[in-house]
Formats: structure tokens, C-alpha cells, sequence
């Protein structure tokens, strides 16, 4: 498997509809570790730093996580590579920056993905399209396992799992689930729902995490307590207590805009769907909140189409790094904008 | 570059957006205050660097004014360094800091101060170890830069040893 092969289709966990899609895109599990006896990475020395990472990329790919495995030299890689997999929410945007020694291992459906020299040695994230947490934290123990049999983990009989920052210490394990909440928005009840969060100890982050932008209406919410819990206490509370609420306030919303102000909500709908059949020029923004538009109206019925793995498909694939490689060109910002909209008009069947 | 935010005029604009409301573009200049009204999460964590700055403010007027110059004895990270840039340097800042950084802990998570959760299979034996390692790793970078490289080889030895 080559980085190649990624871009022209959507990872798994994106192209299949999970448990209850019509709000929640995506689960993502992720654990912070680090190996024991060494420093952590502020204080390694540019030495240890390239000792540290080839002797994680030789264990990772020595204990067969999966099928396949693809690992990825970071410190090497091409600038439209690192962002194309910060689009793909295969690393973070942390991990594309600077200059040290790093590198991400991704299995081959993309549902794991394994950054080396983040914040902390090693960050272990498993993917699901949907609410898949049960799923999730099944791969994600088999994978600590699978690691822990040829790697010494920084562990403390008080504080558990040691990680760089000690909002991360104890099960080292942070829960986040990628809610599309278009409805709350339009109501103007997102703020309660913020509000509701941070009491309930979550907090809520624009797509790509850190650097909040709630494009496209997308939000991640996750669990801020990593220590006193057990792995699966955190992560019932969250799928039991705590997202469900969001979930039915995102589906009464909907409800309420189509028994109050039906026209106003098909009237936006429509024309969403009219600009992107007929746009010249389009930027990733307008791509996003039109996309959104219409993945609301898709999922409320009031479209028949498009088929909504093709939509959540193109709000990939219409990111700038996407763009580029799946066209097979370098282009500047207006140059992409035409692209992105004749793409998108192909895309979804018109001229 | 200092803009008042465009709400309430009174604190610096801190915290700046482009939404796109029906397809135009719309840029937000707001205070910090202001953007959380509006739901607008701008940490992306537990502000821990907040919490500590709250704590070493506390603790300044406070019996202990020299809980900032704490200093971990295996990677040399102080406590202030720690504050600035919420990250330890090693393992051993965990008991190096313990006193002034477990009310922060607590604080952070829900008031815990005791892991529950998994534990690695080969914990029982690891701690002592991962101690030594630390100490022995701390010794060879300063061998390396002082080019005392009989040391350095010594060392290097005695990690592979210990590191099986």
C-alpha cells in the first residue's frame, strides 16, 4: 500500500454509515503512552528523538496490528502529503508541523492510526464511522496489547499511564465523537448545547480539533477526565449519559425546523443543492456549508438524492491537499476553486 | 495590532473567525469572554497552563513562593518551565512536582487523584526500572555534551542492560 492509494477514496470509517449517521459521522478513540526510561519529548535531545522513532516504527510494524500497514516518515514527507493527511484525520496538525524526527503507522482501512513523537511517544487512534465506541475500544485494548508485548510503557501505580501533559495521565485515553449538529445551529441553540457540555466535563472543538472552526457545522466532542475512571466507565458515561442528550436535541431541532419553518429550511436546501449543481468557482468554506445544507436535507428526506457516502466523500475530497492529488496537479488557491467546483458538479452528476 | 472586540468594545480582540453564514463570508473579531457567550470553545483542552496559573498566583502570596523554582533532579525541568509550557520533561516529574502539582491534577479531573483504569501486564517489576533508565539516559546526554565518551560508552552498556 502506497500513500497513493489513499486518495482517491474516502477512509472506511467515512465511506460506510455508522449507528445513528444522520448525526454522528464518526467515533475516535485515542491513547496517549509513553516508553518507560525515556524522557519525555521536550526533553529528548534531536538524537534520542531519531532513536526513539526508528525504534517505534521497527515494533509497530513488527507486531502485524493489521493486514496492512503503511508507516509514513513524516520528517520526509512533502507538504501537500503531511496536510493531505491532516485532512484525512490521520495525524494531527501538531504532528505535520516541525521539524524532529516523526513519523504516523495507518492500517490499511484507515480505522488505525498510530502518530510517533506527537505530544507523547506514541498516540494510538482507532476509527469508526457512526457511534461505534464498543467497537472501537475493542480494537483500541487489542492494539495497547499487541504493543505493550514489545514495548515497556511509563506507568505509575498512582497515576496510571505518564504522558507529557497531565490532562492526558491515568487511562491516557481520550473519547471523541464528530457530531454534524446543522439543526442546533440554525435554531441558535448550539451555545446551550457548549454550555451542557463543558458542565458535563466534554469539551467541543471545530473539525480538526485545535484552532476551532466549526466548518461545514461539523463539532467534536470528548471527554476531558482521563484519571479515576476506568477505560470503560468513561466510556459509558459518554456513550450512555452524555451524547445521547446531544443526539436528540440535534433531532428535535430538526423536527421543530420542519413543522415551524418547513419552506425557509427546503428553500435553503434546494438552493444548496442549485449552486453546488451550477457553481464555476467554489471555495473549500462555501463547499463545506453547502455540502452540510444538503447532507441535513438528505437525512431528513426532503432530498432524494445524492447518495450520502458521496457527499460525506466529497467534503474530503474537496479539501485543498485532496483536491490536488486526486486531480494529479499542483494548483494555487483560485485555480483550485475552479477545480473544486467542476469536481464537485461531475461529482454529483450535473455539467 | 490591537482591535477591541466588536461586541463589547471594552477587552482586546483575541479571538478571531471566518464563518460562512448562507454561503458569504463573515469575519468575528471577539474578546475571549465574548466568544464563549457565543459558544465558541477556544482552548482546545483543560486550559492547564490556566490551572497552574491560577495555583502558582495562589500560592505565591501563599506559604510556598518557591514552588516555581522546583526542580526535577532527572530531566532539570523546573516547575515554572513546566507552567509555561503545560509539558513535563520525564516520568520523574510526576514525584519531583507531586506536592504542588497534584492539587492541579485534581482540579483537571474531576477531583481524582488515583488511577483505576488498565495496567500494563509487566507493571510490578517496571517501576524501579523505568526510574534507573531515566537517570542513566540523563547521565549520557550530559556525557555526550561534555565529550566524556569513555563515560558515554559506559553508559550506553549499562542502558542496554538494564533496557531489555
Amino acid at each position: 500500500m502506497r500513500l497513493g492509494d489513499l486518495t482517491q477514496r474516502a477512509g472506511e470509517w467515512l465511506r460506510v454509515g455508522g449507528p445513528m449517521h444522520d448525526v454522528v459521522i464518526s467515533s475516535r478513540l485515542r491513547l496517549a503512552r509513553n516508553l518507560a526510561g525515556m524522557p519525555f519529548l521536550t526533553k529528548c535531545s534531536p538524537e534520542q528523538l531519531r532513536e526513539l522513532e526508528a525504534r517505534l516504527r521497527n515494533e509497530i510494524l513488527a507486531a502485524s496490528l493489521a493486514r496492512e500497514v503503511l508507516y509514513i516518515d513524516i520528517a520526509a514527507a512533502g507538504e501537500l502529503d503531511r496536510q493531505l493527511l491532516v485532512e484525512r484525520h490521520l495525524i494531527s496538525r501538531q504532528l505535520s508541523q516541525g521539524t524532529h524526527a516523526r513519523g504516523v503507522a495507518i492500517s490499511g482501512s484507515e480505522t488505525v492510526a498510530i502518530m510517533v513523537n506527537e505530544e507523547d511517544h506514541l498516540r494510538v487512534q482507532v476509527l469508526r464511522s457512526g457511534m461505534g465506541l464498543d467497537e472501537a475500544i475493542e480494537e483500541t485494548n487489542r492494539i495497547d496489547d499487541l504493543l505493550e508485548e514489545r514495548l515497556n510503557f511509563s506507568f505509575h501505580s498512582r497515576y496510571g499511564y505518564l504522558t507529557a501533559c497531565p490532562t492526558n495521565v491515568g487511562t491516557g485515553l481520550r473519547v471523541s465523537v464528530m457530531l454534524h449538529l446543522p439543526a442546533l445551529k440554525m435554531t441558535g441553540e448550539i451555545e446551550k448545547v457548549f454550555r451542557a457540555a463543558r458542565d458535563m466535563h466534554l469539551a467541543v472543538r471545530g473539525l480538526y480539533g485545535e484552532g476551532t472552526e466549526a466548518t461545514g457545522d461539523f463539532y467534536q466532542v470528548s471527554n476531558q477526565t482521563t484519571l479515576g475512571k476506568t477505560e470503560s466507565q468513561i466510556i459509558e458515561e459518554f456513550r450512555n449519559l452524555m451524547v445521547p442528550h446531544i443526539i436528540d436535541y440535534e433531532r428535535q431541532a430538526r423536527k421543530s425546523l420542519l413543522s415551524k419553518r418547513r419552506p425557509a429550511l427546503e428553500d435553503k436546501i434546494m438552493r444548496a443543492l442549485a449552486i453546488l449543481n451550477g457553481a464555476r468557482v467554489m471555495t473549500s468554506e462555501e463547499a463545506m456549508y453547502l455540502l452540510s445544507l444538503v447532507r441535513l436535507g438528505v437525512n431528513m428526506g426532503l432530498l432524494d438524492g445524492p447518495d450520502i457516502k458521496r457527499i460525506n466523500e466529497l467534503f474530503l475530497l474537496t479539501q485543498p491537499a485532496h483536491l490536488q492529488r486526486v486531480l494529479n496537479r499542483e494548483m494555487n488557491p483560485q485555480e483550485r476553486s475552479e477545480a473544486r467546483a467542476t469536481y464537485i458538479r461531475q461529482a454529483l452528476g450535473a455539467n | 495590532m490591537k482591535h477591541s472586540c466588536e461586541k463589547c468594545n471594552k477587552q482586546p480582540a483575541t479571538v478571531h473567525l471566518t464563518e460562512i453564514i448562507d454561503g458569504k463570508k463573515i469575519e468575528k473579531h471577539l474578546c475571549e469572554d465574548c466568544a464563549s457567550t457565543e459558544g465558541i470553545t477556544i482552548k482546545a483542552d483543560v486550559p492547564i497552563s490556566q490551572l497552574l496559573e491560577d495555583f502558582v498566583l495562589q500560592s505565591s502570596s501563599g506559604p510556598e513562593p518557591e514552588s516555581a523554582q522546583i526542580k526535577c533532579d532527572v530531566c532539570g525541568i523546573t516547575f515554572d518551565e513546566f507552567r509555561q509550557k503545560a509539558l513535563l520533561g520525564c516520568a520523574n516529574d510526576y514525584q519531583a512536582f507531586e506536592r504542588v502539582m497534584l492539587p492541579v491534577i485534581q482540579r483537571a479531573q474531576e477531583g481524582a487523584a488515583q488511577h483505576v483504569g488498565k495496567v500494563p501486564h509487566r507493571a510490578e517489576s517496571s517501576q524501579k526500572k523505568q526510574m534507573a533508565l531515566l537517570r542513566l539516559r540523563a547521565e549520557l546526554k550530559s556525557a555526550i555534551t561534555s565529550e566524556n565518551y569513555e563515560r558515554a560508552a559506559a553508559l550506553r552498556d549499562q542502558i542496554k542492560e538494564v533496557d531489555v
